[in-house]
């Protein structure tokens, strides 16, 4: 496209844990891009709207002015358009070990949408996603078991797709009357260990801030 | 088809899963033999549920007894493990790939609720309705979709010349959009509302690589609908 800026160009926001899959990524990778932060609670902007029409959400990786949406096909994307960048965070030429690991990445999602849940619901409803939220975890925990990382001694593919819901835990924990260190200790190893990356560190926020947008969301949808 | 063969390879399934029929239909654009296992979801066989522990459900691929879960990620690695032989599943090109997962992400998440809401979740017609509307909407951006993908039309397939990943996650839905289509009197991809995706119906049932799998007996799905439906009470 005529016009179109060259190189990377990441729509996102500041909060999302899904943007923040992609930064970190880019991190590990030492991939250059410009972040672009986007107003999401007032007016999408033109940008936003034209690269993602069909859902209109971050992140968006621009490539070139080429839009590629949705954080784990930008996780693939980062993996396969960038064949030279290291690390890789999907182990080569083993497409069972590949198989685990994006099944374990996408399973990562169900943090988020039933600690949402959490927050959002009351009565029954929330009691289902308490119990849920556990089992997530301990899933989680077991799949991990007494390895360093999800793919073992290497930080990879689903260590980038879980840890940005880290910063959520605490308020999780909160709404859903549990602690990640008694029912999920080497999970809660885990994220200690990867708080202490140099791309994780600097993509993630304190959960305190995470609770204040919790509570702005709240007010936001007239939840008490 | 009969018997493991020589590459070892066992699907779990449920005949009318959009999510098994699409692992049978790459399994088919490869040419590979494999034991296909009939589920009884009332019953879960303990391979079922030792192969699956975290979502219990099908279908599960076992190459040489190791399970491969969730069917988007069963197809990729069916298109890893034998690359090189028949078709590719995925285009090679790094983008055209990551457009290829954006719709199959889209389908499994709109046309996935939509198909849950018209037939196993609606308590009565109105509820039906409404997701049949959602269906429609669903299916008008796979219109704008296609037309991108085949070039305007020119192309088959939304894999182009040749059936790709959108084609397979899609076309899963099949089967089912047939009963739907028996139960509101219309085909529920109206070729006068999106004649593009009309037209892929057609030529996607007949492709010999669908065949046996996507099933044509719309009566045989209504009737299996009620066991299904008697199984989640």
């Amino acid at each position: 496209m005529a016009g179109e800026k060259k190189g990377l160009v990441l729509l996102d926001f500041w909060v999302s844990p899904f943007g923040q899959r992609c930064r970190i990524a880019l991190a590990e990778k030492g991939i250059p891009y410009e972040y672009s932060e986007q107003e999401l609670l007032g007016a999408k902007s033109d940008l936003l709207l034209r690269s993602n029409p069909v859902h209109k959400k971050i992140p968006v990786l621009l490539h070139d002015g080429r839009p590629v949406c949705e954080s784990l096909v930008i996780l693939n994307y980062l993996e396969e358009a960038f064949p030279d960048a290291s690390p890789k965070l999907l182990p080569a030429g083993d497409a069972y070990a590949r198989a685990q690991a994006r099944f374990w990445a996408a399973y990562s999602d169900k943090v988020y949408e039933v600690g949402t849940r959490l927050w959002k619901l009351k009565g029954e409803p929330q009691a289902q996603a308490r119990a849920e939220i556990v089992q997530v975890l301990r899933n989680l925990d077991g799949e991990l078991g007494e390895k360093s990382f999800f793919g073992g001694e290497a930080f990879g593919f689903v260590d980038v797709a879980l840890v940005p819901f880290v910063p959520w835990l605490p308020s999780y924990e909160r709404y859903g009357e549990f602690s990640v260190e008694g029912i999920a200790p080497r999970l809660a190893a885990w994220a200690r260990r990867c708080a202490q990356r140099e791309s994780v560190a600097k993509s993630l926020h304190p959960p305190e801030k995470v609770d204040e947008f919790i509570n702005l969301l709240k007010k936001t949808y007239g939840i008490e | 088809m009969a018997g493991a063969g020589a590459n070892d390879l066992k699907v779990l399934g449920v005949w009318t899963s959009p999510f098994v029929i699409r692992v049978r239909i790459a399994l088919n654009m490869k040419g590979l033999a494999y034991e296909y296992v009939e589920e009884d979801l009332g019953n879960k066989s303990a391979l079922l549920l030792g192969s699956n522990p975290v979502h219990k459900s099908v279908p599960v691929l076992l190459h040489a007894g190791r399970a491969i879960n969730e069917s988007q990620i069963i197809l990729q690695y069916i298109d890893e493990v034998w690359a090189g032989i028949g078709p590719a599943v995925l285009p090679s090109d790094p983008y055209e790939r990551a457009v290829a997962r954006f719709w199959a992400a889209y389908i499994d998440d709109k046309v996935r609720s939509a198909w849950l809401g018209m037939l196993f979740r609606c308590k009565n017609e109105e509820e039906r309705a409404e997701a049949v509307a959602r269906a429609g909407e669903a299916l008008d951006t796979l219109e704008g979709a296609f037309r991108d993908c085949s070039e305007g039309g020119k192309k088959p397939f939304f894999g182009g010349d040749g059936i790709g990943f959108v084609d397979v996650v899609l076309g899963g839905y099949l089967g089912w959009f047939g009963a739907v289509g028996k139960i509101i009197g219309r085909r529920l991809i109206d070729p006068a509302r999106t004649p593009l995706l009309a037209a892929w119906e057609d030529r996607f049932r007949a492709a010999d690589v669908a065949k046996g799998v996507v099933p044509d007996d719309v009566d045989k799905v209504l009737a299996f609908l009620q066991t299904l439906l008697a199984i989640s009470k």
